[in-house]
């Protein structure tokens, strides 16, 4: 590949978080406000003269605003999407201008459970109120008023950021022209919220867990994030997929008769369990999978997810992956048969991917040359084109250093 | 009607029968619209409110370039997801003679549909009888361009095969026309058409 030739697909390079404060007051679904707070996002490519080509791409669980390009003084740290995201990729940023944010709630830069509150000087911690997906799509709405995005050409998202997706579609209609839901559920089921349970308990039941304020006690529940990560781990991955990347391969050659590690699939889990302990904050996880449990448009409408989708003015790409069983197919077929009950425009592609829900992440070819074409619609529609001129975000936060961990999924 | 609409055109002289019989602003539902030149079609010249339904992946990303809606699925698992008189029209054009569940998805077509339209190529063509009759050899031709070990087409029919099965399952056909080298074939359709284009509904 000639790295000169700049049609090819290449990385969006160095790029750098920023963040910005907000000193209004949040009210949250479940009652009680921020008074203010901090996100912290990246941005790619240019906002144009018309400001009609920016994209929100939603994080799900255990990612956050690093979803392109790679830090200049940490060069191996590739944000969560960089096989989509980039110039010349499915969401070209030659053409939009692409923003990744931590969600409010969040442990990577933007305020969430660890930082300070402002009226006591000490972490949140058990304080920290319950933020919903309706929350998070609130506060990006703040953030693109501040960034003069007064409506995105597409919002992005696999899993919960499909979630936030779908949600942007409900609660700002006129501020969305396309949705991009892939691997998504409109709720969860009872088998989702179980697991989601099961992680929680692992976490909430660690004697470092404190009540949620262990940051004053100078420990982390590392055995229970550790848990609730293998749980969730397992099932982002199909069961062939697994079984193709491990079998029943051990370690040693052969078995210990014992219980620690005998077999390479226990060795992998616990390599991951470890990764993700070691920057991932608990409060945030046990945050965000409630916001999986509470995301229910329909509910507000008798569980009529029609009735729900009845505001929604977007356009929408659908994906689905056959080996996901954690979001199966047939819950964004449920989606669909809603939009089509709406009669809004829809393309729904069901990828044939063995990967399980994780799918989204990978770099699938039919996958990609579908949001490829998808967004090359778009950018005509929106008149996003190579080379405009140009505006500029109406503000630009500041730098910020923050840490994001590493290798981040879904 | 745009230019790019008009040049499909040429390679599908059914698209032309099938627009004249849509209602402007119709809804439509395509089951196997392949690369939905039609839906497109039917759009810029009826302003139809379409969604084409595809199973093979290359015509799902066909669709998206096209600009159509498209739901990938499997016309041969029925319309489920689709309620019952939920669009004006179901179009099945050239699949028909290439679906297993044949009369399951006609049947599903007037369910979904408050019309349906099919068009499929005519096995009852002089070409088609003559290849079978004198040549000893199962039909090659333009709207049946396979040979009988990789055709994808499983049941062939006549225009009167499909107008018997009609009969005998309570649809009334409302419109045929029946086409050959893209000209309106009037004088006996099932010897010299070598396509057949039905619009139908339930008899009530």
């Amino acid at each position: 590949m000639d790295p000169r030739d700049a049609t090819l697909p290449r990385s969006v390079g160095a790029v750098a978080p920023r963040q910005m404060r907000f000193a209004e007051p949040i009210r949250l679904t479940g009652g009680a406000a921020i008074d203010e707070y901090r996100l912290v996002y990246e941005t790619y490519g240019r906002l144009n003269a018309a400001r009609t080509n920016a994209v929100l791409v939603c994080h799900a669980l255990n990612a956050a605003h690093h979803v392109a390009g790679h830090y200049a003084d940490d060069p191996a740290n590739i944000g969560w999407w960089d096989n989509m995201i980039g110039p010349g990729k499915p969401l070209d940023t030659e053409r939009f201008f692409v923003v990744g944010l931590n969600n409010l709630g969040g442990c990577f830069g933007s305020t969430g459970p660890s930082s300070p509150n402002p009226k006591t000087g000490r972490p949140y911690g058990s304080s920290f109120p319950v933020v919903t997906v309706e929350d998070w799509v609130n506060v990006q709405a703040r953030l693109a008023d501040r960034l003069g995005i007064g409506r995105w050409a597409a919002v992005m998202g696999g899993s919960l950021g499909a979630m936030q997706a779908l949600q942007w579609t409900i609660s700002y209609p006129m501020r969305i022209r396309h949705a991009l839901v892939i691997a998504a559920a409109p709720r969860l089921s009872a088998q989702n919220i179980a697991f989601n349970e099961i992680a929680r308990q692992a976490i909430t039941t660690d004697p470092d867990f404190h009540g949620g304020d262990y940051y004053a006690h100078g420990v982390v529940p590392t055995r229970g994030l550790r848990i609730a990560r293998m749980i969730g781990h397992v099932t982002y991955l199909s069961d062939d997929a697994m079984m193709e990347k491990f079998g029943r391969v051990l370690r040693s050659g052969k078995l210990g008769f014992h219980f620690d590690v005998d077999f390479e699939v226990e060795s992998y889990l616990r390599h991951q369990a470890d990764k993700f302990s070691s920057y991932f904050d608990a409060n945030t996880y046990l945050l965000i999978t409630r916001a999986l449990d509470y995301f229910d448009p329909a509910e507000a409408h008798g569980g009529d997810l029609a009735a729900a989708l009845a505001a929604a003015r977007a356009k929408f790409l659908v994906v689905s992956f056959t080996s996901d069983w954690r979001f199966a197919s047939a819950r964004s077929r449920e989606i669909v048969k809603a939009l089509l009950d709406n009669r809004r425009d829809v393309t729904y592609a069901e990828i044939d991917a063995p990967h399980g829900h994780d799918a989204f992440l990978l770099e699938d070819p039919r996958y990609h040359a579908l949001v490829r074409a998808y967004f090359e619609n778009a950018a005509r529609e929106v008149g996003a084109d190579r080379g405009d001129a140009g505006g500029a975000p109406l503000e630009e936060g500041e730098p910020v250093r923050v840490a994001t961990g590493g290798g981040l999924a879904a | 009607m745009t230019g790019e609409a008009r040049i499909s055109l040429s390679g599908r002289p059914d698209f032309e029968a099938i627009a004249a019989w849509v209602a402007p602003e119709a809804t439509v539902l395509d089951l196997g619209c392949g690369d939905g030149l039609l839906l497109k079609f039917l759009a810029a010249s009826r302003a139809v409110k379409g969604y084409g339904i595809e199973i093979a992946d290359e015509n799902v990303l066909a669709c998206v370039t096209h600009g159509v809606n498209v739901i990938q699925g499997d016309l041969e698992r029925g319309l489920q997801g689709f309620d019952a008189g939920s669009f004006d029209y179901v179009i099945l054009s050239q699949t028909l003679q290439a679906m297993r569940h044949t009369e399951e998805i006609v049947l599903e077509m007037l369910r979904v549909g408050r019309q349906a339209i099919v068009t499929f190529p005519n096995f009852g063509h002089w070409q088609a009888r003559w290849q079978v009759a004198f040549g000893g050899r199962m039909p090659v031709s333009k709207t049946l361009p396979y040979e009988w070990y990789d055709t994808p087409n499983v049941h062939l029919c006549t225009i009167g095969d499909f107008e018997r099965f009609c009969a005998d399952h309570s649809i009334r056909i409302l419109e045929r026309v029946v086409l050959h080298a893209g000209q309106r074939v009037a004088f006996l359709p099932n010897l010299l058409g070598s396509l057949a284009v039905f619009r139908f509904e339930k008899r009530h």
